[in-house]
């Protein structure tokens, strides 16, 4: 149990620093640091200064160690755009995809879950047979033309939703947030279906074959013989077990969620950190762009470090080494 | 004289391409037949366009201002043609840009597939012939890239190149650019199934003959070796030609595509959106509806071929 534990714990640190490694190099190499910051008239000795300053002229891994010290306490340098430091620009995002991203993930499983029993309860029901082919359609079409449709309907036809933007989130501390008015929960409609569509439809795909598999195995029919009520059998005994890959799977999606949005919060405008990083990609502002990506690389290490330890959580064979029940599927 | 035999083997072997599994499987599918012929029509179309549109939209000496936003199927103010598809802002037909458009995004499409399964082809037979560290390099590298989205490793390396290209050249390179930055985003696949197919020819008995006849890794891997693991290449690189162009596609989209002068369809699309609000929806809807059905006839295709080169799923 506990080597488990450090091995996933020492994979995910080396998995850290490859990434920063090329974050480094990114921000060492790409344009000239120097010119980038004080502009191309700046007198010679002025640069000179500043690369001393900065300690551009010691030994390549003495700069990348203080570049790993400074990253591991957020200091990820000055945005060449906004001459601000990265760690404020993307602490002032962060609550906006936070909000963004854990609202539309517990839209995805309740709806997804839900939608999931259905269509493998009812089979063969028309609404089922609809529902399984719109779930097709919706992973086919690529999140900005979705984003688009619900626009177009919700916000130029119909009227009833704004179409970009926060508003005026309410400051809680550092915090910013949409969720207490009821502006900043109408503008997190349209973002949020956007976000969690393509989830939904994993999860409901995933939620239905589970479901189908267990209502035929030996214990669900066990119980049936027993005489216990179908209710019960399918939400007590089928359901609990038919969640566990639902969860772990629905962990490991993190990377899409996080590509949609990118795509999601340019579409709407939305304040995040997805909107920051496609700026500064459009501006070359590579220490924004290197956050970003340790930023990244953060979230997956820890959301894979969790989904392992659930996993050993669920099924202890694991731990012992046993081939792990995921990865067949 | 000697053509006669040729011909004759020629039709022989069409005679037997008729008569195999694969032409059955392609005459009952209804899908694949609608798919094929739509993705045919639609290459044609853009590989044609010149000779099919009535203007070339990116010549501004052919638009005519007073053509500005006419609806669709009615003549403009300027010209007084009839536009099918509309109107831009500037008198730019949408029939035509959305041709000039979809020949963007499919050559971006075919350049970059081509790049990424060259990489990927390449590195996965390497692992794989090899084993041992290179295996291991390679691989935990794979993994990496798998787990990261591509539409981020492709904004990644595009934005390396905005920092490093300068400004002056932008332009001139950007559809190299996207070939590059779609071609880094999508090679893992490749060389994931490249080596597990390489790792059990490997074993067979004829790359041992062929080491013992003393031929050297490289040929080995290369001729007899490759023909041998690129059966399943075709179908991915199918299915990931559908994926690029919508990668392509959402890229341009958010502004970290190509550039107004060679529009793909998602910079068109970008530019449609920006008329939406105002009611001009056939800017942005021809378009999108042309990319859905260019990436679905693909992946439908795909789909298809996988099913028909590999009858153990059915």
């Amino acid at each position: 149990m506990l080597s488990y534990v450090v091995r996933s714990l020492l994979q995910g640190i080396a998995v850290m620093l490859v990434v920063a490694a090329l974050a480094f190099s990114m921000f060492r190499f790409v344009g000239d640091p120097v010119v980038n910051m004080v502009g191309q008239e700046a007198s010679q000795q002025d640069r000179q200064e500043l690369t001393e300053r900065l300690g551009l002229n010691d030994p390549i891994p003495t700069q990348f160690l203080r570049f790993v010290t400074n990253a591991a306490q957020g200091d990820f340098g000055i945005s060449f755009r906004q001459q601000r430091k990265v760690s404020d620009v993307m602490l002032e995002r962060l609550p906006a995809t936070i909000e963004l991203a854990l609202l539309s993930a517990i839209f995805a499983t309740i709806v997804g879950t839900v939608l999931g029993v259905y269509t493998a309860m009812r089979r063969d029901g028309v609404l089922s047979n609809a529902l399984m082919s719109l779930s097709l359609v919706g992973v086919s079409l690529p999140t900005f033309l979705i984003g688009i449709g619900l626009i177009y309907l919700f916000a130029v036809v119909l009227g009833w939703l704004p179409t970009f933007g926060r508003g005026s989130p309410v400051k809680i501390g550092w915090w910013s947030t949409g969720l207490t008015t009821w502006d900043g929960l109408k503008r997190l409609i349209l973002p949020t279906l956007t976000l969690g569509l393509f989830q939904l439809t994993l999860i409901m795909r995933l939620v239905r074959s589970q479901m189908l598999e267990i209502m035929s195995t030996d214990y669900v029919r066990f119980a049936r013989a027993r005489g216990i009520p179908e209710k019960t059998i399918r939400y007590r005994h089928a359901l609990k077990n038919a969640l566990v890959p639902v969860i772990t799977i629905a962990g490991l999606q993190l990377g899409s969620v996080i590509a949609f949005a990118i795509v999601t919060e340019t579409v709407f405008q939305w304040p995040g950190l997805g909107a920051l990083f496609v700026n500064a990609v459009q501006f070359a502002d590579v220490p924004v762009m290197a956050a970003y990506l340790i930023f990244v690389a953060f979230v997956f290490v820890v959301v894979n470090l969790l989904v392992d330890l659930a996993y050993v959580a669920l099924d202890p064979r694991i731990a012992l080494g046993a081939p792990r029940g995921g990865e067949a599927r | 004289m000697s053509q006669a035999p040729a011909m004759t083997r020629i039709s022989a072997r069409f005679a037997r391409f008729l008569d195999s599994d694969f032409f059955f499987s392609y005459r009952n599918s209804p899908v694949a037949i609608v798919a094929s012929f739509l993705t045919v029509t639609l290459i044609l179309a853009a590989l044609f366009a010149p000779f099919l549109t009535p203007q070339n939209p990116f010549n501004p000496a052919e638009l005519n201002l007073m053509d500005g936003l006419t609806h669709p199927m009615q003549a403009g103010l300027g010209s007084n043609r009839v536009f099918w598809l509309g109107a831009d802002e500037q008198g730019r037909d949408v029939f035509s840009a959305l041709l000039y458009g979809s020949r963007v995004s499919l050559f971006v499409g075919f350049a970059s597939t081509i790049f990424s399964a060259f990489l990927g082809v390449t590195l996965g037979v390497l692992a794989g012939y090899f084993g041992g560290r290179t295996d291991a390099l390679i691989m935990r590298v794979t993994d990496v890239q798998l787990s990261f989205p591509a539409i981020l490793v492709a904004l990644l390396v595009f934005g390396v190149a905005r920092g490093v290209i300068p400004p002056e050249f932008q332009e001139r390179v950007a559809l190299w650019v996207m070939v590059v930055a779609l071609g880094l985003a999508n090679w893992a696949q490749y060389a994931r199934t490249v080596r597990a197919s390489t790792l059990v020819e490997r074993q067979k008995d004829y790359v041992s003959a062929a080491r013992i006849i003393g031929r050297s890794p490289a040929p080995i891997m290369a001729r007899h070796v490759l023909p041998n693991v690129a059966g399943p290449v075709f179908v991915i690189a199918t299915i990931n030609l559908a994926l690029a162009i919508l990668e392509e596609a959402t890229l341009s989209f958010l502004g970290a595509g190509l550039p107004v002068t060679q529009p793909s369809l998602g910079t068109l699309i970008r530019f449609g959106q920006q008329q939406l609000f105002s009611g001009e929806w056939w800017i942005l809807v021809f378009p999108a509806l042309m990319l859905i059905t260019l990436a679905l006839s693909i992946n439908l295709l795909g789909d298809w071929l996988r099913d028909a080169l590999d009858p153990k799923i059915k």
